[in-house]
């Protein structure tokens, strides 16, 4: 039988305001245990909450950049359940009125195609603490640091319909969120977790299968990998004459495998009520209105510009619009070259292999954009080729000179486009090799053009590589013509 | 001087008649001798208030005189004092010494309040009798056979005791009012959002709200005038001005309406409260009053309503009493389950068990649209009721219970007939609007109090009302025999 997988995500974006979404506490990631924690957060008989307005303006960011409806008013409900780490019994979270209401958002897919994912919502909750099982001997630490971090859910619509799909649109999101500053997107430090609802369901079948919950995944391959095998699962069960169960799952990436954490008949029942400490939340069009105006260029608008203003290939757009930092990289050097094409290419091979090697984040390239940029403009305008470029950039990037110029200068790498020493330096290569030009002279058409080739290395070579390629090729046939 | 009210202290205190350390030692031997036979106090913060006295005759001497400088009160126990035993009246908040001060405990103590202790109360605020208490029930003043109402009974029995002139209490369904008029005393319940909840633990969010209770009107006009004000603290804080109650006192009655709800005079009142009732009507007549029959028709959907949203919110505000950061735990549990179970199975009392059960119900999948959403429809009916009702009437009033105090143990055995108790006084918290209750006679030796109701934020109203009918009657003079 042929299957078709359905995934539906839930994102944790945890939004980067200053502090906590109801108390004044910082969210500075790595402090002491219970340090950033104050009554509020501790959850201390007597204290309330009070909303921080800076978490509500994230929101209608989102909100806005996903064109979704920003509720005139949303409401803070409590979502009850017992758990140490959960320091009031309660999450403050948001139910039937959520901040964001139906939006989309479009995704590239490998073979460059687009795809519209559904966003079903988006709403403003607190995180809980973290409970802590190693070093204390039998029984459990609790550190509240984290409990009252704001965070933003983004609920997707059953529109996935692969792992691959699934990570296109998670880094979507996390795109987003990082180029509307909303979110530093640290998947390592949890800033972005990741829940995933898959089912599957005989391809044609207009019903959903039962779904299950993958709690927690925090990379991309690892969405990929958890996606993947819970798909395995749930055909090889339903081939095998089981039924899938609904219920809550948990990956482990050492074993690559999901395992059941509880079942639909142990969930709690969360009883929500809307938190009578809290206001609704009014917004009024003017605020939505100040925000939309203060919303940066988007990564769609931007891969749009950059095809039509820059000529680039829908994919090399993309590649460069994934990141608000790669993107701002990218200008920078097209600005001081002004060549989008090669600096393109140079973004996205040279530069990007580099960083890959030493995993490094474009903010911290030891090349920097004025450098590559001034370095392409060397390309330009002849006074080094293509290959002689490599070395420039290489030693750019282990600090041997401030500028290409300067690289090109201390190590002698100007390209040669004087003829009369071109010719010169042919002439000896032509004599060192006078066998070959007597078999290359007696071949034909066909079996020249081969041969030619290592003519050109060889003068290549002779040059250091600083001999313009151009000019070579020409000499060259005219000589071996001659 | 235990005789003195709150404004007659303030005057002998800025006459130098006497010294706030010399009252506050006075009224702390008063305590230690009386308070056995009431069990009003929790604590009695004995240092932290001669050390608050010295402090207000210091800046006496220097030649302040701020109203309530030096000004002996106390608090119920569910106001949080810094480093001060703050109990609830229950178990699990043993040892608990808040880490800060409530708003209304900061804003007093800055006027100059000097702090006797932590009054006794129903456990989280729950109950009309004060039985439910931890540290034992609290006796009625009047007759130490019986209950002094609830849940701020230790602070209607230790102001009615003259232990004190005044102190602080909460009214989610009528906890001041009722014991207010159990006792002989005035108490008022400020509109919704106009005294902090800060540092106020909380019952039921969206009904609880502090006040005072004191022997007569002026003397809360004196409280209220401190406690009330908007806080950023607490975001059902209401950023209105405060009005001067002070100046409120003394406007005359001529040409006020009041309404009379004929649901408050129907089965089940005391025939005895309900002559005490319109004899307080008589007398505002006299000064001017015009009176007119109302009614405000959701009343009887009023208790239900109630006993759904209040468990409702209690349930969910009461789950961080774990056992995990604070107050109780119990011994050696076995695991994480044991633990929370056990913790709050010997931490929490009867009553408190009942609601949180009761709440936890209401709130259930497939039970919420018709408990709790069918509640809060009731509960914009009431307030409905009011908003029309005051289109026509300044006041409204009526009787604050429909019984005289009763025996202790009477009614612990049955749940509903305690919650009856609250028919008159809930319908406030439901609809936020400002109640109060003043001393209106006696029946067979045990006071009678009498309820007005104002519009939102009309507090000064109220207090305007209750003192010009303390002018021209004594009742709220009278101190029980032995006191």
């Amino acid at each position: 039988m042929q299957w078709e997988t359905v995934i539906g995500l839930e994102i944790h974006a945890q939004l980067s305001t200053q502090s906590k979404i109801f108390s004044a506490s910082a969210i500075a990631f790595g402090a002491e245990p219970n340090t950033q924690a104050s009554l509020i957060d501790l959850g201390m008989p007597g204290t309330l909450p009070v909303l921080n307005a800076e978490a509500v303006r994230m929101a209608c960011k989102f909100g806005l950049a996903i064109d979704a409806e920003i509720a005139g008013k949303n409401i803070f409900a409590r979502k009850n359940y017992f758990y140490p780490d959960l320091p009031k019994g309660y999450q403050t979270s948001q139910m039937d009125d959520p901040i964001v209401g139906k939006g989309f958002l479009d995704i590239t897919l490998e073979d460059g195609s687009q795809k519209r994912i559904g966003i079903t919502r988006a709403h403003l909750e607190e995180d809980a603490g973290k409970s802590l099982h190693e070093d204390f001997h039998g029984m459990s630490g609790i550190d509240l640091n984290r409990a009252g971090t704001p965070l933003l859910e983004i609920v997707s619509e059953p529109d996935i319909r692969s792992a691959k799909e699934a990570v296109a649109y998670v880094k979507a999101i996390h795109a987003l969120v990082r180029y509307l500053g909303i979110c530093d997107g640290n998947m390592a430090e949890g800033s972005l977790r990741c829940d995933c609802n898959v089912s599957v369901r005989p391809v044609g079948q207009a019903e959903y299968g039962t779904r299950a919950e993958i709690k927690n995944v925090n990379s991309f391959r690892f969405i990929e990998k958890a996606i993947n095998h819970e798909v395995q699962r749930q055909i090889e069960l339903i081939e095998d004459g089981g039924k899938v169960v609904q219920e809550t799952r948990l990956y482990d990436p050492n074993k690559d495998q999901t395992r059941s954490m509880r079942s639909k008949e142990e969930a709690n029942d969360y009883r929500y009520f809307p938190c009578p400490d809290l206001l609704p939340v009014i917004i009024e069009q003017s605020f939505l209105d100040e925000v939309r105006a203060s919303l940066p260029e988007l990564p769609v608008q931007k891969r749009a510009r950059f095809e039509a203003e820059f000529g680039l290939s829908a994919y090399d757009a993309d590649v460069l619009a994934s990141s608000r930092e790669l993107a701002d990289y990218f200008e920078a050097v097209n600005s001081v070259c002004g060549d989008a094409k090669l600096a393109a290419n140079w973004v996205m091979g040279e530069l990007s292999s580099l960083l890959n090697k030493d995993n490094l984040e474009i903010q911290q390239s030891p090349v920097s954009a004025a450098q590559l940029g001034g370095m392409i403009q060397r390309i330009k305008d002849n006074t080094i080729s293509g290959k002689i470029a490599k070395m420039v950039f290489e030693a750019l990037a282990t600090g041997e000179g401030a500028t290409a110029d300067e690289v090109i200068e201390k190590k002698g790498l100007k390209q040669v486009t004087d003829s009369g020493a071109i010719e010169k330096m042919l002439d000896e290569v032509l004599a060192a090799n006078a066998e070959q030009v007597e078999q290359y002279r007696a071949s034909d058409e066909a079996k020249r053009g081969k041969m030619f080739g290592f003519f050109v290395g060889q003068a290549m070579r002779a040059s250091k590589g600083k001999a313009n390629p151009g000019q070579v090729n020409e000499l060259l046939k005219k000589k071996l013509e001659g | 001087m235990h005789q003195l009210n709150l404004a007659e202290i303030a005057r002998g205190l800025a006459d130098k008649q006497f010294s706030s350390e010399e009252l506050t030692r006075s009224l702390l031997a008063r305590i230690q001798q009386l308070d056995p036979q009431l069990n009003s106090f929790i604590t009695v913060t004995e240092e932290l208030a001669l050390a608050q006295a010295k402090a207000a005759d210091a800046r006496r001497s220097a030649g302040e005189n701020a109203p309530l400088l030096g000004a002996p009160i106390a608090h119920k126990d569910l106001f949080c004092t810094e480093g001060v035993l703050t109990s609830c009246g229950s178990k699990i908040l043993s040892g608990f010494k808040a880490p800060y001060n409530a708003t209304v405990v900061e804003k007093l103590a800055a006027a100059g309040t000097v702090t006797l202790g932590k009054l006794n109360m129903d456990e989280f605020a729950m109950g009309s009798a004060n039985e439910s208490s931890h540290y034992g029930p609290v006796k009625n003043p009047w007759d130490l056979t019986r209950v002094p109402g609830g849940s701020s009974g230790g602070s209607a029995a230790a102001v009615a005791a003259r232990l004190l002139p005044a102190a602080t209490g909460t009214d989610t369904g009528g906890s001041i009012r009722q014991p207010a008029a159990l006792t002989n005393l005035t108490g008022i319940k400020p509109t919704y959002g106009r005294v902090s909840r800060w540092g106020m633990i909380a019952y039921a969010s969206s009904l609880d709200q502090g006040g005072p209770l004191a022997r007569t009107a002026e003397d809360c006009a004196l409280m209220l005038q401190a406690m009330a004000g908007f806080d950023a603290k607490d975001s059902t804080s209401v950023e209105q001005p405060v009005d001067d109650y002070l100046a409120a006192l003394t406007q005359p009655l001529k040409g006020m309406r009041i309404g009379l709800p004929k649901e408050y005079f129907g089965a089940g009142l005391d025939a005895r409260i309900a002559d005490a009732t319109l004899a307080v009507v008589e007398e505002l007549k006299k000064l001017g009053a015009t009176v007119k029959d109302i009614s405000l028709p959701n009343m009887q959907h009023a208790i239900p309503a109630y006993y759904v949203i209040a468990p409702a919110e209690a349930s969910s505000n009461l789950s961080r009493f774990d056992g995990v950061r604070f107050g109780y735990r119990c011994e050696n549990p076995a695991n994480l389950e044991d633990l929370y179970k056990r913790s709050r199975g010997e931490g929490f009392g009867a009553e408190v068990k009942r609601r949180i059960m009761v709440g936890t119900y209401a709130l259930s999948a497939g039970y919420y649209d018709a408990y709790y959403l069918k509640a809060q429809k009731i509960r914009r009916l009431i307030k409905n009721d009011f908003v029309s009702a005051f289109n026509e009437v300044d006041v409204i009033l009526g009787p604050t219970t429909p019984n005289l105090a009763w025996k202790l143990g009477e009614k612990s055995d049955d749940p509903v007939a305690a919650y009856l108790e609250d028919i008159y006084t809930i319908t406030a918290n439901l609809a936020g609007i400002p109640g109060l209750s003043m001393p209106a006679g006696f029946v067979d030796g045990l006071p009678v109090g009498v309820q007005l109701l104002a519009p939102y934020f009309q507090e000064g109203r109220l207090l305007n009302v209750a003192h010009q009918y303390q002018q021209v009657t004594d009742w709220h003079t009278r101190a029980p025999a032995g006191f």
